[in-house]
């Protein structure tokens, strides 16, 4: 990978975690809100079911885990020598897999 | 006083370590250590020191674990309990008992492009540099580096990944990209980026701790990573 693609990468980082910072202090936030009366199925889906702003809102934070946990785990990986272009597919392939399913999961709470 | 219970690696890669009893003496600094083990119990020690005054940055060793100038630190900062354990500085090959080879070191400066690029001769003027400029600040902060290889032996990052830039060369190249004479700023920018350059450091700060010099290379490398970022958005990379 040349140097300006790694920059790239490096970057898309930055930006991803800062996404995150925000994801997870909303996401905290309705953790604490939402178990205050039990947790149940229905009273979750109540609040995702046809809601845009639910749906926008956990996509964004799918995207933005889909961005930077395979660029994490790449630099882990060459702290221990796996480097080239097989991890790199890897990491694409890491990439690809959790915004499929994390998409796929904010799909069925939102549907 | 008591004496001094001091252990010396001796050999290279391989070797171990070896006791030795010192006189402890009033202001003594762990280069006098060394120095008097040489000189009166073990004359095949080898240690590199030149000016003794904390300005050659060649007396560099681990103390009890940690890298530091041995010339400017005293033994009764670091010793516990009159123990002391002078090892060669890490990340570096070990050529013979104290004295590690440095051409790895000072070869990534020159692959940082750590050097001057101007395009003046002598019949021009002499550039006006402004010394409260934001860009004359940022030299100055990192410009007083000696070389000594606290910051590279200290750093977990070279220990991970050998092609590592390391955060003295980085340094340097920040104090460049800063010098508002250099012309060849794109190179330096280009040579410093990537996965074995300023974007591999992970903030861990201990450059910044050990530095002997009150350097931060950490900030350095943090200005880099912003530097390189914007020169490749511009498409300048």
């Amino acid at each position: 990978m040349n140097a300006r693609s790694q920059v790239l990468l490096w970057g898309a980082q930055r930006v991803s975690a800062m996404v995150l910072a925000l994801c997870v202090v909303v996401h905290l936030i309705t953790i604490i809100v939402a178990v205050r009366n039990g947790l149940s199925a229905a009273e979750i889906l109540g609040r995702t079911r046809g809601s845009f702003a639910w749906g926008g809102f956990y996509a964004l934070f799918v995207a933005a885990v889909a961005v930077h946990a395979p660029i994490g785990v790449r630099n882990i990986c060459a702290e221990f020598g796996w480097r080239g272009r097989g991890i790199d597919t890897l990491m694409f392939v890491l990439a690809l897999s959790l915004a499929m399913w994390g998409f796929r999961a904010v799909w069925a709470v939102v549907s | 006083m008591a004496n001094l219970q001091v252990r010396i690696w001796r050999g290279a890669e391989t070797g171990e370590f070896q006791d030795y009893e010192v006189p402890r003496l009033e202001s003594q600094t762990v280069l006098d250590v060394v120095t008097y083990v040489q000189r009166r119990l073990d004359p095949s020690l080898a240690y590199r020191f030149a000016c003794r005054v904390g300005v050659c940055g060649s007396c560099a060793m681990s103390v009890n674990g940690v890298s530091r100038w041995t010339c400017r630190t005293h033994v009764s900062k670091v010793a516990t309990n009159d123990r002391l354990e002078i090892a060669p500085l890490r990340n570096l090959p070990v050529i013979r008992d104290l004295v590690t080879d440095m051409t790895e070191f000072f070869d990534k400066w020159t692959k940082a492009r750590g050097r001057f690029t101007g395009n003046k001769t002598r019949k021009d003027a002499f550039a006006q540099v402004n010394p409260a400029s934001k860009q004359r600040k940022a030299v100055d902060a990192a410009i007083e580096c000696i070389g000594c290889g606290v910051c590279y032996s200290s750093c977990e990052v070279v220990t991970w990944k050998p092609d590592y830039l390391g955060p003295a060369a980085l340094s340097r190249a920040w104090t460049l990209v800063n010098d508002v004479r250099d012309v060849a700023q794109k190179e330096r920018l280009a040579a410093v980026a990537g996965d074995a350059g300023c974007h591999a450091c992970h903030t861990h700060l201990n450059c910044t701790e050990r530095c002997p010099k009150g350097i931060s290379p950490t900030a350095g490398i943090a200005g880099l990573k912003r530097a390189v970022l914007t020169a490749t958005l511009k498409g300048e990379l």
